[in-house]
Formats: structure tokens, sequence, C-alpha cells
């Protein structure tokens, strides 16, 4: 499975990808804002999608509405890691069609659960 | 003190005017026209003196506050260019934090990903030669077999030297690198203090604003700052540091997922 980390502090991306490693996900790439994720996406057969909400470019929420607005990638898994913890702006990303979202500070057990309901639903 | 003082002005000027308009109504009754006149012209300039001084007074106290700021910039230009000020040395400070923060990090799973290997073959080492081990007890082993585990074992102990002298380096390494804390602590509390003085020199502005609206008779248009409200509660905020006291924010990865399915999601 390909994966997109997107963040733009490099120390999140490098623990995200430690984590997915160590859960047996090797194949990863990393983008540092939505700007120069949603090409990366456009073009790359990715899986799955994991991105932060703040960045300077483009929101992390405005790359997730993006991706579900496109018709090669809509149906994209798609988490949400980040510190954001406001009633509202969860509630819009799930309205956005978010498939999971992850606050930081998080526990490498909170990262499996939500990336393993992910992909039981995703299959199921 | 400066607003106790303009007070005594403000009393001196209405008991001014009060004055006048006694006399004034006094003249008037007594068809003493002229001096009426000369009475009201004289009221308009006790007016305008009394706004002069108050006028004096904003302009010396905006002078000082805009002092105050520490500002070193060109304004002539068209943006102002700011070469140097209080804030930009606060804004230098953060961005020393981050970097500081970002080595430290960095170093730290630097040791951690060395570490990881040698804890792992060191650990495998030992669990293959403990069921070597095991088996020599049940005495099922040849004498062959014998001297190999005896060449192993002699192996393994050199490794496990080696190897938990480096283990005990890098995990101090990383006690060590945890020592940003104390140069990225006293940074922010400088920049906290920096923040502390750049905020009470705003409020001197806003009250010397105050004072100036009172004089020129403006009044605040409160409709733009009910917008300006509004816009602030759908942004982002990032980290919660108050997340418990407050209403509109979860806290935790529990709440957010109470707060998920309880919608359905």
């Amino acid at each position: 499975m390909k994966i997109l980390i997107v963040d733009d502090f490099s120390t999140m991306r490098r623990i995200i990808k430690n984590l997915l490693r160590d859960l047996g996900f090797s194949n990863t790439q990393e983008a540092d804002d939505g700007m120069t994720a949603l090409p990366m996406l456009k073009s790359g057969d990715f899986d799955f999608l994991v991105t932060d909400w703040n960045m300077p470019g483009m929101t992390g929420i405005d790359l997730l509405k993006a991706v579900r607005a496109d018709d090669k990638l809509s149906s994209l898994p798609v988490l949400m890691v980040t510190a954001e913890a406001k009633r509202d702006q969860i509630i819009e990303a799930a309205q956005a069609g978010v498939n999971g979202y992850v606050v930081k500070p998080f526990t490498a057990q909170a990262l499996k659960e939500k990336i393993e309901k992910i992909f039981e639903r995703v299959d199921g | 003190m400066e607003s106790q003082s303009q007070l005594h002005n403000n009393e001196e000027f209405i008991a001014e005017l009060q004055d006048c308009a006694k006399l004034l109504i006094e003249k008037l009754q007594g068809d003493q026209y002229q001096e009426a006149s000369q009475l009201i012209h004289s009221m308009v300039e006790v007016r305008d003196r009394h706004i002069f001084q108050a006028v004096g007074k904003l302009t010396r106290g905006l002078h000082n506050a805009i002092v105050n700021f520490h500002v070193d910039a060109d304004l002539e230009k068209e943006p102002p260019t700011i070469d140097g000020s209080d804030v930009r040395d606060a804004s230098d400070r953060l961005s020393y934090v981050i970097d500081l923060t970002q080595k430290a990090a960095d170093k730290t799973m630097d040791m951690v990903e060395a570490s990881a290997p040698i804890a792992m073959n060191l650990g495998q080492e030992a669990s293959s030669l403990r069921d070597e081990w095991a088996r020599l007890k049940r005495r099922e082993m040849t004498p062959d077999e014998f001297r190999q585990l005896y060449k192993r074992m002699d192996e393994f102990l050199g490794q496990m030297d080696t190897g938990t002298e480096q283990l005990n380096k890098n995990l101090q390494d990383i006690i060590l690198e945890q020592g940003f804390q104390d140069l990225t602590g006293q940074v922010l509390k400088r920049v906290i203090g920096l923040i502390g003085e750049v905020e009470r020199d705003l409020v001197s502005l806003v009250r010397i604003a105050g004072q100036v609206e009172e004089i020129t008779g403006l009044t605040s248009d409160a409709d733009k700052l009910v917008e300006a409200a509004a816009e602030r509660k759908m942004e982002a905020e990032g980290p919660q540091i108050h997340a418990v006291a407050r209403d509109d924010v979860v806290s935790g990865q529990d709440e957010v997922d109470d707060l998920l399915s309880s919608l359905g999601f």
C-alpha cells in the first residue's frame, strides 16, 4: 500500500513514517503542504492519505475537499492527524468526508486503531 | 496621575464656562449686547484653548508611546519597512526555538533509530543461544555442537559488551539532547516579557486613541467588531492549551471519537 504523509513539520512526518513502518507500511512518500501534495496524489497511485490540518499554502481541510472533488481521487481513504481540536472543525472534516480523525499528541495505539478501522470499512 | 490632571483641567474648563455663561445671562438681561457679544467671543477662546491643551497633551503622550515601542523603521516607504523592533526581536527568538526543537527532535530520533537494531540483534542472538543452551541442559548436544556453542557464546558476550556500551552512549546522548528545553525555555521567557511590554505600549496607545475620540466626538464602529468576532470563531487555532476550560473544544482522542460517533460518522 502506497501512503502519502503530508505535514509542514518534518519532525511529525518522520514520526508518522516511523509508526507506519512499525505497522508494516514501508511504502511511504512525503509532502510538506497541501499545495505540493495534490499534484503528487493526482499523478501518483496512492492508496492512503495521512494529512495535518494547519499548513501555510493549502490546509488539510482544503486538500481533503479537493481530493473528494476530484473524479480519480474521490474515494481515497483520508486520515487527518492534527492538533486542531475544536468541535466545529472536527464536524467540518467529517462532513467533508474524512475517514478518520486523530488529535495530537497521539499514541501509536490510537494511530493503529484508526488505520485498521479505515481499512476494515474499505474492505468490508 | 495624568487622568487626574486632565480631570482637574476639565473641571476648571467647565467652571470657567459656567462663570461666563452666568455673566452672559446677566449682560443679556441688562441689554448690554456688545459686552454679551464679547463674552461669547471669550467663551469660544476658552473652549479653543482647552482643546489645544488637550491635543498637546495627547500628542506628547502619543510621542512617548511610540518611542517606547522601539521601532526602527523607514516610514517613508510604502509599505513602511521595519528594520528592527521588539516584535521583530520576539519573532527571531521564536524562530530560533523552532530551529532548536527541530534539531533536538531529529538528533533524538537518530539515536533511537541507531539503537533499535542493536537491541534487536542482541535480543535475537540471545534468544537463539537460549534454545541451544536448553538443548545442552537436556544433554541433547554433540561435542561438535558444544564447541560451536562455546564459540558463539564467546562472540555473543563480546557483542553484548560493545552493544550495550553503544546503547548506553546513545541513551545518554538522548538525555543530553533534552537540554534544548533549558535554552528554549529561557528564550521563550524573554519573548513572554517582550510581548508583555508590547501589550502595555499598545494599551497606552488605545487609551490615547480613546481620549482623541472623546475630543473629536468619534464613536467606534460596533457592527464591524461583532463581525470580526464571529469570523474568529470559525478559524483554526492550533493546539489547545486550555481545552478543559472551553466548551467548544474537545480534549483527547476519546472525546473526538465520541463526538464523531454521536453524529453518525
